[in-house]
């Protein structure tokens, strides 16, 4: 495995680079600047793809959903061509004019002035975290602190009883592997999670959620006609997979950040007002979501490569990020760096639906922590969580005192 | 080149030349004018870059899509006729002077 190599004398660079060995997912970054700097569009042989690694195609591709669609699926399996491994989402794996309908209701639930009356909620909730982990002393930040803030806040948010959450992480894990390839990987949690799949299709039925959130309102949104009833069920599925392993990995590598860079924790406690767009920079310099999929819908010309129709192009937005064609020393995590216009969230008609609800959890839980702690270290090595697609931490060793 | 006028709640207007910004949001945040966020950074999916635009240069603008009507509906700010989200108004030389008004809040 290597990205240097280039097939000699072909017109457009060839790689054998696999995006996903274990290798590759523990420290992604050196690899992708290799991918960089082969080109602007290079073939990755071993999956038989096109992988963009700059920002501009990367911004340009997830812009132009007529030819770069996602109703083919956004894992490399061509859902045109193969049987798919799930019925696909109806918002995420649905291209235009079909995709407005769903994304319309999703984004108004998931909107500004919906989600601002959970503030005070998660703020108390947050207040009572950043306590009891300062209590605690030592302990492990990925479990007790990341997991369980989301885990908390946005499952009430959407309307799910207290029990059965620990089903909620695998069942995302096993999602966003599938936006990869079809790899030992994703065969292993796809079994493991088949009990979770289960608990997740049953806590989607209406009567199984509170009758005030973001799962009633999308059965409310169904009663007026504006999406079917099965249709509201499968978008409080896309809430429950999109919206938990995701913030949990984000919280997770803004405390790794913080940790390794203790100048910016020291400019987070000096102003914890700050905590928003450290939350930006961290989804900027240390990405959850890394890659995931786009398929031609014709013949295309881009970066100087000819492609045909049905192809698969692999985006790789954790490389986008740290482009220094686009960003001033981009390996470098500054939280006081305009970090807006990364493409850690997407961008276009799939940029995420929820990142107004990522951003309201993670500044008020990242604010409150900036407040209460005055030391943070790391205890242990911590313990990463591979995944085809999205990057976070099972275990992190820490140390906090308050005051 | 394009000039912004971006007036204030307090009447204040700040003058941009927008240079190379690709639109109305992005010459904001590139020169901290205050009042224009553009957290999601330009794909209409946070409704933080909502403006009122001057009455004189509404005809200028090309139509609101329907994307942009969607997240329209969703500003912390009511929305008003001239309502426009400025990541979707484009500097392309459709207009030489453009004057938005900044709404009370975005988020």
């Amino acid at each position: 495995m290597s990205t240097d190599t280039i097939t000699v004398g072909a017109s457009n660079p060839v790689s054998d680079f696999d995006p996903y060995t274990d290798e590759v997912l523990a420290n992604p970054y050196p690899h992708y600047e290799k991918l960089r700097e082969l080109g602007p569009v290079v073939y990755l042989e071993l999956y038989g793809v096109y992988a963009l690694a700059r920002h501009d195609e990367v911004r340009e591709v997830l812009s132009d959903p007529a030819t770069y669609c996602s109703s083919a699926g956004v894992g490399l399996p061509n859902f045109h061509t193969e049987k798919p491994w799930r019925k696909p989402s109806i918002i995420l794996e649905a291209d235009p004019p079909y995709h407005a309908r769903t994304r319309k209701v999703v984004a108004r639930i998931l909107s500004t002035p919906s989600i601002a009356r959970w503030r005070a909620t998660f703020e108390k909730e947050a207040e009572l975290l950043v306590d009891r982990i300062i209590d605690m002393g030592e302990f492990d930040a990925a479990r007790d602190f990341c997991a369980a803030y989301p885990l908390k806040v946005f499952a009430d948010a959407v309307g799910l009883p207290a029990g059965g959450r620990e089903n909620l992480l695998p069942y995302g894990d096993m999602v966003f592997n599938g936006f990869g390839p079809m790899n030992e990987r994703f065969k292993s949690r796809l079994a493991k999670a088949q009990e979770s799949v289960q608990w997740i299709n049953n806590i989607c039925q209406r009567e199984n959620l509170s009758s005030d959130g973001l799962g009633a309102e999308l059965y409310a949104a169904a009663d007026k006609g504006e999406i079917t009833h099965e249709e509201a069920g499968m978008l409080v599925r896309t809430l429950l997979s999109a919206g938990l392993d995701t913030t949990v990995f984000t919280l997770c590598n803004a405390i790794i950040s913080l940790a390794k860079n203790p100048d910016q924790f020291e400019l987070l406690k000096k102003d914890p007002s700050l905590a928003r767009q450290m939350i930006e920079e961290v989804i900027r310099y240390e990405p959850t979501f890394h890659s995931f999929y786009r398929t031609t819908t014709r013949p295309v010309e881009l970066g100087g490569v000819k492609m045909d129709k049905n192809q698969k192009i692999v985006v790789i937005i954790g490389s986008a990020n740290r482009d220094p064609r686009r960003w001033e020393n981009p390996d470098k995590f500054d939280i006081t760096r305009k970090a807006t216009g990364h493409i850690g969230f997407g961008t276009g008609i799939h940029g995420c639906a929820g990142q107004m609800m990522a951003r309201l959890e993670g500044d008020i839980v990242m604010g409150a922590f900036a407040r209460k702690v005055s030391s943070l270290q790391l205890t242990g090595e911590p313990v990463r969580h591979f995944n085809n697609t999205v990057r976070g931490f099972t275990s992190i060793p820490a140390r906090v005192t308050g005051g | 080149m394009a000039k912004i006028v971006y007036v204030q709640l307090d009447g204040t207007r700040n003058e941009i030349d927008a240079g190379a910004a690709a639109s109305v949001m992005q010459a904001a945040v590139n020169n901290d004018v205050p009042g224009i966020i553009g957290e999601c950074g330009g794909s209409a999916m946070c409704a933080t870059c909502h403006v009122y635009v001057d009455q004189e240069c509404i005809d200028d603008l090309p139509p609101i899509s329907e994307v942009e009507n969607d997240m329209l509906q969703n500003t912390a700010s009511e929305r008003h006729e001239n309502s426009r989200l400025s990541c979707q108004l484009a500097i392309d030389g459709s207009f030489d002077e453009l004057v938005v008004h900044i709404p009370p809040t975005q988020v």
